[in-house]
This record gives C-alpha cells, sequence and structure tokens, in this order.
C-alpha cells in the first residue's frame, strides 16, 4: 500500500488547491503561449505580439531557423537519452539516484579529448584514417566510462547495500564532487578543445540540412539503443538484469549472481555515458570538468518524464526534453514578452520536470520498478 | 440504543485486474466488537486500509458517524476518530516507547511552533498532558510498558510487547472506532488469553468500538459480538460466532470441499 | 558485526601466533598498490608542488611533503587493522604486522619510483598538467644537477614509504597509552605548524619564539612540542578530560541543567571574549563560519530533523541576500517603481523573512509529496531556476542580472552600523542569529513538532496513519529552513556589500550539506563542530580558511570526506545517539542484547524491578 495508491479528493487541503491551481496556471501559459506562438508566426505584427514586445513587430521564426531548432533538439535530447539509461538502470536495480553518473559522461567525454588529440597528432583525425579513430575513439570512451562506473560502485555503493535510502544519494553526490575535482586537479581547470574535425562533419547534408556531426550522434545513438535493447530482451545476462530490477530477493534465490548483475547494469550504463560523451566532444568540440553536471541533471529529468526503470522510455523522455529544451524558449517564452530567452534555456528542463511530477508522476510512459523502490 | 457508527456501502476496490473488494456491504454499531476472519488473500488488510483511508475505493461509500470519509487522507481519517494497529507491527523503531505513544496523540493536540518556541504556560500544559495521557495508555497493559522501559527504543522490545506498544499508540489518538488487525498474531496462548481480556476491557473500561480482524478461532469466539467472514473480496458470512463457524461455505473456503462433492 | 580490537583481549580471544612472513600476500598487494596509486595521483594532481611553499618545519617539512608522506603512514596504520569477530581467533601482534607495514609501503614507494622514472624519460604534459619538471624537482628533493639524483630520489622514497608504513602498522604493537602518546605528539606537532597564521594571530608572543622566520616551526620547537605532548598524554591528561566528559554524560539528575547552563555560559563568554584578543585575519575566519553555520542551522531542521534532503537550500539563501539588497541598495535595478521604498537592514529583515517564508512554500508545496530523490532533484532544479533567474537579462531590470546588485549598505540598527570592514562586529551579529537559530532549532525538537518530524523520519504511512498531516509538517520545516537561510543572506549582503548570481551556486548547497553530515545530521553540537571545523580549515566555497594553501585541493576534500563519512560513520562526527540507532540498527540490537537490555519475556514484573 502506498500513498501513490490513493486518489486525491481534489481540493481537499490548502496545499491541493494551492497545487491545482500551479496546474492550472503553467498548462495556462503553454497553450497561451504556443497560440501566440503560432499567431506570430502568421502575422508578426498582431496586438498580442504587439502587446508582449514593447509595441514592436515579434521575431518570426523561419522555417530554416525551426528545422535548425529541431535537428539540434533531437540530436541533443539523443545524447540525453543515452546518458538517462545510465540513470534510469541504476534506479531500477538499486533505488536510488546515482547523482554521479553525469561524471561518467564527462569522463567519456574527456578520454575522447585525450584520444582524438593523440589521434590528431598521429595524424589520423582526418580522410579516410578518421572513420577508424571515431571507432577506436569511441572504444576507449566506452571502456573508460565502464571502469569508472565499476569502480564507482565497487567503492562506494556496494557498502551501502541496503542502507537507507537517501545514504546512497548523498554518497553519490560525494563521489559527483570527487570525480569533477580529480578530473581538474589532474587536467588542468580550463576547457579543452577537440581537435578539428574533417570537413564532412561541418557541412550540412541531406534536404533536411543537417550538420554531419548530428548526423554522427543520431547514428551511433539508434545502434546504441538496439544493441541495448538486443542486450536486455534477448539475452540471458538481460534477463538477469531484469530479474534482479523486479526484486532482488527472488532473483537470487532463482540463482542469479545479484551482484554480478548489478556491476554488468553500472557497467552498461558507463557504457552508454561514454558513447555520449564521445558524441558530445564531437558536436561541441570541447569538454570542462563541469561539462557533467547540467547534462546528467537533464538526463535523469528525461528518465523521470520517460518513465524511471523504462529504458524506451528513458530514450524518448531524453529526446522529447532535448526538443523542448531546443523550441521552448523561441516557441513558448519569446511570445510570451520573456526577452533573453537562450539564458533561460537551462531553466525549460527543470521546468519539464516539476510539470512531469506534478502532472504524471510516474513518467509518460509509466515506470517500472521493483515493489520495495515505488514510493 | 446504539446507533450505527460505521456504515460500508457497496465498497469495492480494483488493483490492476484483481478485484480486491466486490460490493461490501458492512456495518458496525456503537459499542460492537465485530470479528472479522476469512482465508488469507480474502481481502481483510484491504478493507482496513481502506476504511483508514489509505487506499481509495473504485465505488461505494464508507460513512463513520454519517459522514463519508472516502477521499479523506489518513491523518484526516484519524483526526475523526477512526485509529489502527498494523498486521507486521510498524512502530516507530528509533524512538523511544513513551515518544511512540506521544506522537500518536499529534492531531488531539495544538501548540504550533509559537508556542514550542515561546515555552508558553499554554505549550508546557498540553506536554504534561500529553505525558500524563501515553503514560495511562501503556499502564493499562501493566507495568511492561513503564518505568525504565519508557526511556527505550521501541527496537528492544520483545515481540508480544510491541504488538501491546502498536494497540498502546493506536488508543492514544483518542478514537471512538479501532481497528485491530491480527492482534495476537504470533502470541503464545497465555499472551493471546490475556490480550483477549484486555481487548474486552477497551470496550468495557476505554468505550472504544472495535473491529478485530484475527485468526485465532479462540480469540474471536471469546470477545466478538458479531463475526463476519469475507472470502474473495466479498461477505461469506455473518452472524454469532457459532452460526458463522458452522456455516457451510466458510467451512469450505477454510478446508474447502470433500472429493465427492465437485461435479 | 565486528570489533576491532588493537590488544586482543587474551582473556576472552584466542590468540592465534603466526610467523612473521606468514601474510595474507593478496591483501598485502591490493593495498600497496592502492598506496601506489594515491601516491600517483597526489603528485599528479600537483599538490606536492603547490603545497612545498609551505613550510612545517623549517628547513625540514613542508606542506607538499607531508602531502605525500602522510598517505603511507596512514595506509600502514590499516593494514594493521584487524576485524575480530565476536568468537573468532585473532592474531597475535609481533614482527608480522611490522612486516606487513613494510611490505605495503614498499610497493607504495616503487609505486611512486616508477613515476619519477616516467615522468623523466616521457612527456605527457599534454593530458597531465602536472607531470612537469617542477614536479620532478619536488620528488627528487631539489638535488639539483647531481647526476644519480633520481637514483637518490627514487631510493630515499623507497625508504620513506617502507618506513612510515612500517611505523604506521608498528602503532598497533605499542601499548595503548604509548599509542596515544605518539598520536596526540605527532597531532601537535602539526597542528602547531598548519595553524601557524591561527596560533600567531591568538597568542603572538610565540611567533618569535617557536617560528622560524620565513614560516614554519623550528626544529628544536616542534621537538620540544612533540616531547610535551607526549609526556602530557602518558601522564593522564587524556583522561582526565574523558573522565569529565563521562561525569558530564552520565549526569540525568536536575545538577545536569546547571552544567549546561554552565558550558553554554562559558563557551558564549570564550566567543565574546577571544575575537577581542585575535586578529583581523581569525575574525574573518570566525564571520565566515558563523555565515555558514547559520545556513548549516537551517538546513539541519530541514535534513536533520525532519529528514527532507533539500540541494536547492541555496536558493533561500540568495532570496535572502537578494530582497536585503534590493530594499537597502539605491543601485538596485531601474524597474523598480519609484514608490518602492528603500530601507535600512534591520527594516528590510522582517520582509526578507516573509518573503523567504513565502518563497520556501512556493518551492516547498509541489515538491513536499515527492518520493525523497526526486525531492532532491527538484529543489535542486529549483536552486537552479532561482540563480538563472536572478542571472537573467529578462529580469535584469530588477536584479542588474550579472552586473548584481552593489552598494548595499552596511547592517544598520539606527543606533550602531555592522560594517563589512569590521569583521569583529559581523561575527558579533552572526552570533545572535546563531543563538536564535540555535535555540530554534533545540526547542522545535523537544516539541510535538519534532516528534511529528521524528514519526515522519521513521515511517511516513503509519506516521500518516497516527494523525501526523505530513504534508504540512513537512512543509514547516522546509519555511523553517528557509527564513533561517535568509537570515545568512541578509547578513552577507550587508557584509560584502553586494549581491551577484555567482555567489550562489548548488556547490554552497553541497558544502552545507558535507558540514551538516560530517558534522552530524538532526544535532545541534554536531552541526557547529562540522562547521567550525570544515569551514574554518578548509574554508568555504570561496573563503579561505586557516589552512588556505589549500584552496585548489579543497573541494577534492570535500568530496572525499562525504565518502568517507557516508561509508564510515554516517552519524557524523558528533554523533546523536538516536541517529546512529538508525543506521547502525543491526549493530545496536545485538550490542542491546548482549548487554541483556532486550525485552525477552513478557511475565508481568513486579513494580519498579530492572529487567
Amino acid at each position: 500500500m502506498t500513498t501513490a495508491m490513493r486518489a486525491r479528493g481534489a481540493g481537499r487541503t490548502n496545499v491541493d488547491r494551492f497545487l491545482t491551481l500551479i496546474r492550472v496556471t503553467l498548462v495556462g501559459l503553454i497553450v497561451v503561449g504556443l497560440l501566440a506562438f503560432i499567431a506570430q508566426q502568421i502575422s508578426p505584427d498582431n496586438p498580442f505580439a504587439k502587446w508582449t514586445h514593447d509595441g514592436e513587430a515579434a521575431n518570426r521564426l523561419t522555417w530554416a531557423q525551426f528545422r535548425g531548432l529541431v535537428v539540434t533538439g533531437v540530436s541533443q535530447g539523443a545524447m540525453y537519452g543515452l546518458i538517462a539509461l545510465g540513470y534510469s538502470m541504476v534506479y531500477g536495480v538499486l533505488g536510488f539516484i546515482n547523482f554521479a553518473h553525469g561524471e561518467v559522461f564527462m569522463v567519456g567525454a574527456f578520454t575522447g579529448f585525450i584520444m582524438s588529440n593523440k589521434l590528431d597528432e598521429a595524424g589520423w583525425w582526418e580522410g579516410i584514417a578518421f572513420i577508424p579513430a571515431v571507432i577506436l575513439t569511441v572504444i576507449m570512451c566506452t571502456l573508460v566510462a565502464t571502469a569508472t562506473a565499476v569502480l564507482m560502485e565497487r567503492v562506494a555503493y556496494r557498502p551501502l547495500r541496503g542502507s537507507p535510502r537517501l545514504i546512497p544519494l548523498i554518497t553519490s553526490i560525494g563521489v559527483s564532487f570527487f570525480i569533477q575535482n580529480v578530473v581538474i586537479l589532474l587536467f588542468g581547470p580550463g576547457a579543452k578543445s577537440y581537435p578539428q574535425p574533417p570537413a564532412w562533419l561541418k557541412e550540412k547534408h541531406t534536404f533536411l540540412e543537417i550538420e554531419g556531426s548530428k548526423i554522427v550522434v543520431f547514428v551511433v545513438a539508434a545502434v546504441s539503443m538496439a544493441g541495448l535493447w538486443f542486450l536486455v530482451e534477448r539475452t540471458k545476462t538481460g534477463k538477469a538484469m531484469r530479474a534482479v530490477a523486479e526484486d532482488k530477493e527472488i532473483a537470487s534465490l532463482m540463482g542469479i549472481n545479484v551482484n554480478r548483475t548489478i556491476v554488468t547494469t553500472f557497467a552498461v550504463g558507463g557504457a552508454m555515458a561514454g558513447i555520449a560523451g564521445i558524441l558530445w566532444g564531437l558536436v561541441f568540440k570541447s569538454v570542462i570538468a563541469t561539462t557533467g553536471f547540467l547534462p546528467g541533471i537533464k538526463a535523469f529529468t528525461a528518465a523521470v518524464v520517460g518513465g524511471v526503470g523504462n529504458l524506451g522510455g528513458a530514450m524518448a523522455g531524453g529526446l522529447s526534453l532535448g526538443s523542448a529544451e531546443a523550441l521552448a524558449p523561441l516557441t513558448l517564452l519569446e511570445p510570451l514578452g520573456v526577452s533573453g530567452v537562450s539564458q533561460l534555456r537551462d531553466a525549460v528542463a527543470f521546468v519539464l520536470l516539476i510539470l512531469v511530477l506534478l502532472f504524471k508522476p510516474t513518467g509518460l510512459f509509466g515506470e517500472r520498478l521493483s515493489s520495495d523502490d515505488r514510493a | 440504543m446504539n446507533h450505527r457508527m460505521l456504515d460500508i456501502q457497496n465498497l469495492s476496490v480494483t488493483f490492476g485486474g484483481l478485484d480486491a473488494l466486490k460490493d461490501l456491504n458492512f456495518h458496525v454499531d456503537e459499542g460492537e466488537i465485530v470479528g472479522v476472519i476469512g482465508p488469507n488473500g480474502a481481502g481483510k488488510t484491504t478493507f482496513f486500509n481502506m476504511i483508514s483511508g489509505m487506499v481509495s475505493p473504485s465505488s461505494g461509500d464508507i460513512l463513520f458517524e454519517g459522514e463519508s470519509m472516502v477521499g479523506l487522507d489518513p491523518n484526516q481519517v484519524t483526526e475523526r476518530g477512526i485509529s489502527r494497529t498494523f498486521q507486521n507491527v510498524r512502530l516507530f523503531a528509533n524512538m523511544t516507547i513513551l515518544e511512540n505513544v506521544m506522537v500518536a496523540q499529534h492531531c488531539r493536540t495544538k501548540q504550533g511552533i509559537f508556542g514550542s518556541l515561546m515555552n508558553t504556560a499554554g505549550f508546557r500544559n498540553e506536554e504534561r498532558e500529553i505525558r500524563e495521557h501515553a503514560e495511562k495508555v501503556l499502564g493499562f497493559f501493566g507495568t511492561r510498558l513503564t518505568g525504565y522501559r519508557l526511556e527505550q527504543p521501541a527496537a528492544v522490545l520483545s515481540y508480544a510487547n510491541r504488538r501491546r506498544l502498536e494497540i498502546a499508540r493506536a488508543m492514544a489518538t483518542k478514537p471512538r472506532l479501532l481497528l485491530l488487525d491480527e492482534p495476537v498474531a504470533g502470541m503464545n496462548p497465555k499472551e493471546s488469553a490475556e490480550l483477549t481480556e484486555l481487548i474486552g476491557k477497551l470496550r468495557t473500561e476505554w468505550g472504544f468500538t472495535i473491529v478485530m480482524i484475527e485468526h485465532d478461532m479462540n480469540v474471536v469466539r471469546d470477545v466478538s459480538d458479531r463475526v463476519v467472514c469475507l472470502d474473495h473480496g466479498e461477505t461469506l458470512a455473518q452472524g454469532s460466532f457459532e452460526e458463522v463457524s458452522n456455516n457451510p461455505d466458510v467451512i469450505e473456503a477454510y478446508l474447502g470441499r470433500p472429493l465427492e462433492k465437485r461435479a | 558485526m565486528s570489533a576491532t580490537l588493537d590488544q586482543p583481549d587474551s582473556t576472552t580471544t584466542t590468540l592465534v601466533s603466526k610467523g612473521a612472513f606468514d601474510l595474507d600476500w593478496r591483501r598485502v598487494f591490493n593495498t600497496g598498490g592502492l598506496l601506489a596509486l594515491g601516491l600517483c595521483f597526489i603528485s599528479l594532481a600537483g599538490m606536492p608542488i603547490g603545497l612545498n611553499g609551505r613550510k612545517l618545519i623549517e628547513p625540514v617539512l613542508s606542506l607538499g611533503y607531508l602531502s605525500l608522506l602522510w598517505l603511507p603512514l596512514v595506509i600502514g596504520w590499516t593494514v594493521g587493522n584487524q576485524t575480530v569477530l565476536e568468537g573468532m581467533a585473532a592474531t597475535k601482534r609481533g614482527p608480522r604486522d611490522i612486516v606487513a607495514g613494510a611490505a605495503v609501503g614498499l610497493i607504495g614507494g616503487a609505486g611512486l619510483a616508477l613515476l619519477i622514472l616516467l615522468v623523466n624519460n616521457f612527456d605527457l604534459r599534454d593530458p597531465l598538467v602536472n607531470w612537469s619538471p617542477q614536479l620532478l624537482e619536488v620528488l627528487e628533493f631539489d638535488a639539483g644537477d647531481k647526476v644519480g639524483r633520481t637514483g637518490f630520489g627514487i631510493g630515499l622514497w623507497l625508504i620513506a614509504s617502507t618506513t612510515l608504513a612500517a611505523f604506521g602498522a608498528s602503532l598497533h604493537l605499542m601499548p595503548n597509552n604509548i599509542r596515544k602518546a605518539v598520536i596526540a605528539a605527532t597531532l601537535t606537532v602539526i597542528s602547531f605548524a598548519v595553524f601557524e597564521t591561527f596560533v600567531i594571530d591568538v597568542v603572538d608572543f610565540l611567533d618569535d619564539l617557536i617560528y622560524a622566520k620565513r614560516g614554519g616551526l623550528k626544529v628544536w620547537s616542534s621537538i620540544a612540542l612533540g616531547v610535551i605532548a607526549f609526556t602530557a598524554s602518558l601522564s593522564g591528561a587524556g583522561r582526565q578530560v574523558g573522565a569529565y566528559k563521562q561525569a558530564y554524560q552520565a549526569n540525568t539528575g536536575p545538577s545536569k541543567r546547571t552544567q549546561t547552563t554552565t558550558l553554554v555560559l562559558v563557551s558564549v563568554a570564550l566567543l565574546i571574549v577571544i575575537p577581542m584578543i585575535t586578529g583581523k585575519i581569525t575574525q574573518e575566519l570566525f564571520a565566515n563560519i558563523g555565515i555558514f553555520l547559520l545556513l548549516a542551522l537551517g538546513l539541519n531542521i530541514v535534513v536533520g530533523l525532519a529528514g527532507i534532503l533539500d540541494l536547492g537550500y541555496v536558493a533561500f539563501f540568495a532570496v535572502g541576500g537578494y530582497t536585503t539588497a534590493v530594499l537597502t541598495s539605491p543601485n538596485r535595478g531601474d524597474s523598480w517603481p519609484d514608490w518602492f521604498p528603500l530601507m535600512p537592514w534591520w527594516g528590510a529583515l522582517p520582509i526578507t523573512i516573509v518573503v523567504a517564508g513565502v518563497v520556501g512554500l512556493f518551492i516547498g508545496a509541489p515538491v513536499i509529496r515527492m518520493r525523497g530523490d526526486y525531492l532532491a532533484i527538484v529543489t535542486l532544479g529549483f536552486g537552479e531556476i532561482i540563480r538563472i533567474l536572478f542571472l537573467s537579462d529578462w529580469l535584469g531590470g530588477y536584479f542588474n542580472g550579472a552586473q548584481g546588485i552593489t552598494n548595499v549598505p552596511p547592517a544598520d540598527f539606527g543606533f550602531m552600523e555592522v560594517k563589512g570592514t569590521d569583521p569583529r562586529a559581523v561575527f558579533y551579529l552572526v552570533l545572535v542569529f546563531a543563538a536564535i537559530s540555535i535555540y530554534v532549532s533545540w526547542r522545535l525538537e523537544r516539541s510535538r513538532l519534532g516528534r511529528a518530524w521524528m514519526a515522519i523520519r521513521e515511517d511516513e504511512s503509519v506516521a500518516e496513519a497516527m494523525g501526523i498531516n505530513t504534508v504540512n509538517m513537512k512543509l514547516m520545516a522546509f519555511v523553517v529552513g528557509a527564513i533561517l537561510a535568509s537570515f545568512s543572506g541578509a547578513i552577507f549582503a550587508a557584509k560584502v556589500g553586494s549581491i551577484f548570481p555567482t555567489s550562489f551556486l548548488i556547490l554552497i548547497s553541497i558544502i552545507i550539506l558535507v558540514v551538516v553530515i560530517v558534522g552530524g545530521m538532526g544535532n545541534i553540537m554536531g552541526v557547529i563542530v562540522g562547521a567550525v571545523v570544515l569551514i574554518g580549515v578548509l574554508g568555504g566555497p570561496k573563503q579561505p580558511g586557516l589552512l588556505a594553501e589549500l584552496g585548489q585541493y579543497k573541494l577534492l576534500i570535500y568530496g572525499a570526506l562525504l565518502i568517507w563519512m557516508m561509508l564510515q560513520r554516517p552519524e557524523g562526527l558528533v554523533p546523536n545517539a538516536r541517529r546512529s540507532r538508525e543506521l547502525h540498527q543491526d549493530e545496536f540490537l545485538q550490542d542491546a542484547w548482549l548487554k541483556g537490555e532486550v525485552d525477552t519475556d513478557d511475565e508481568d514484573l513486579p513494580e519498579g524491578a530492572q529487567a
């Protein structure tokens, strides 16, 4: 029996009434914003636009701009989705948020930085040699990120199995902090750049005018998801992972080595984050020790949006979050008269989290958790 | 004439595809002790969960003193006078025995931040009253839960004492209706007998109306005015203990059907 | 369940003798490897270079070398740790431990030697920033251009690491009182060396007496201090203190109240008097500790009492700071209407409190029903949203965006002013508010609210079933926490004289959390100790502590400390009995069973009988 099962009588307590008010206000703002956007696309100097923009006509979004935003949003969303998989899997199995997962992603991006620069020095980062170079880099990033995740589990989380729930969360905050600072101390606090990629990564291709780097992101993310799906649904390891996520005790009674499965879960999540890291490097071409922090939190938001424990949901959540982040500033906030919307981008993710938790706390696609992790 | 205190009408709840309770009708009059029996999985604890507000019904109504309890939060239900114990004793293990019983009086007391910070006379008086009432409630069980035990964490208690503390805690919320979920489970015959007597005293000395889920038929027989048997979410039989225990459907629910009866 | 015994009690435990080389070699190699990794990491993180400037014992020991030397010592000591399970045999102490320590030290030293060789011959400066000639200089002991200096350096490190680790392990062999004396001596010398600036500030005639001109203890004074501490410990000074402490804790009678009151009065007197005699640096340090202490006390109510992990706590600090700034500074954003008042600090304070409370309600209401971990992330999100809003151009008209609000006047009480340039006055102001916060925490804990919070922490659904309106209770904790944080924000604004959005990073929430946890969650004394130790020694996010040299490394230490505390001692340095019980339930129950405190039968006891 859980609190979640109880349907709230609407407006029963003051807090409930307040929450309903907030829900209504938020939905109202979104609806008005979207309508204003549509209005300003049709006619940039409609009276509402004039009112919200101090008498001037609103800026209309061109098709090219819009398309660009969508592409950016979806590619970034794919990366968030890959990171979100790790959060989702660990939460599904151990029931806590691995705050340090964002740092695993950052470690992957850093490995990519080191590898790509070394390969560039050797002349491999262009021309035909580029493809094997990238593959080698991806493999290394995945390995290092996986190792980091596994080490994390062994040192910091395994001793805490069975502790009250907030303890591992707090520990993971410590781990996150620690890894960030290890990286700063070893490699210096400044931003590190990736070497210049070959020209085709920067050019736009196909009728959709997508940059090459983003095409790489889509392809790699799709392949990784497919690989993950295969692992989880069709292999014995995957079955063990699903069983342990469902009920650790019974799984061990069925002969599954729970410890090893948990390590595998961390490893797979870490691998996904590592892949996201190198992709991030290819798209943004720079990485710094704090690169993991915001995307990490946003990726967790994506996991919640899609439904924690639900892997397809994590990717879907990531894509939704990425698109919302890219589109909302200009399609929602700007029409409402908010200035300087690009600064507020990061806030979009958090607002989305709050929205989902207010309206559908189990996520868009439903969560998959063991009974003791549910509320 | 004792009025109807609790009136449950056509109560149903479904979990996933399972109908845990189907159109249940049930009532308790003031001053009664009603025993609820039934095989495992019959829906008895779900029934309690619904009355106490921890689970919402799919349909039907729960009327307590004429007021509908459906949709209320558990703490609101307790405020209105219904209190319960749990089948698998859920004490506040790291709080002392006294604190367990003091905190149960939360909804009957009102000192807030101001009183606490200013240490007003009202605050001090209320704290004293809370403590006195707690000791009185604990004293109901003899000297077991009193004296030096008051300051010990609840975790060190023996099993039987935990069950007693659980009941004491429910008593401390000053309810009118007390729901006891398997009060003597796991106790030896001597302990059960003693507790049966105490349950009787809960009615006569403290004025509680009691609904009790139990598997131990001796206890049910000795203390209930009326017995209701549930199975698969429905009422199978109601009446005195003799009537219900001799009811063939009830017997079948517990023991099954003899071979030759199967079609 | 385990008991680590340094000297296994030969009367109750079986002692097994093992040969000097009969070691668990696997464990030795693993530990040695860990030591090697640790030494290499410390080197590559640049600590020997960065900290080399600070001399501890002139001319022998610098903080840079200490940053490497402490590790073999401590790891050697852990190698000697034996976990003896109840009823199992313990191994007798002997040369075996020393050999184990030495082996571990040797392996660790070899790792460092390998690093030296690598740095000499390869250039990995590209990713690893500290792979530099400066590192070599330090690691090879500035041996100048002598040929074979690498060999000299390697040899010296091997010897140092081996001996230190062996020494660490040998600590287990010493009788208890000697060991305590040795530890006391080492700690005293190191403390005097490391806290030089503080010591001089308090007692400045010691400057010429025991410290060298360029910093660091003189060699003879370090030896003298060591000897004094050693003899003091042996003569039982520690035992006296321990006895007092025991007596105080055991006293449950009415005289305890007078004891506690005396203690409190004495502490307050000290706190008022000490800033009058120390220099400005210490006063500034005290003021900083105080500001963070206020924040920690507030978070303690939210996390420690009510069990709500609020990672966005810094938002209330920001709200307090900005509200005060907006109400007192003429330099606030241009969009404020002309009629919007400008008032002195004491006038702005009540408004700040109300605004913080309202913001607390706004943030609290949506989050209060969420699961603990979700709540943590959502509050983190709110913290970020608020910072982004204060930083944004959109609200720049009100808060000046990245430029912040400058020209915040000092805290004006009408009859006196507390200037930011007078850290002592700031400290006294902070002390007043800290006293208020402590009083609030203390009284709430012992009230009906405190009990309700405890019950919610234990089992929320049962608490609700017992009639507690969990939503309101948690919200109340949230709001009280918010108000306490806003005190800190208001004082901070007046002290610094300006408010920038970069002062309110999530980093602050996390550091406050570390302070509360390391000190002892839910426990006022613990929080005070945590703030003093952490902020005082390591410093706040932007403020230096006593060990200002550790500036670059302090965040790393905070992270490591949090992990270590969570793994070893989650109840904190100054644990509160109840919290330790909660966190070590199984061990506590077993201990209670062994001591016969567990209720095993239920006969009706005769009046007044003990179990």
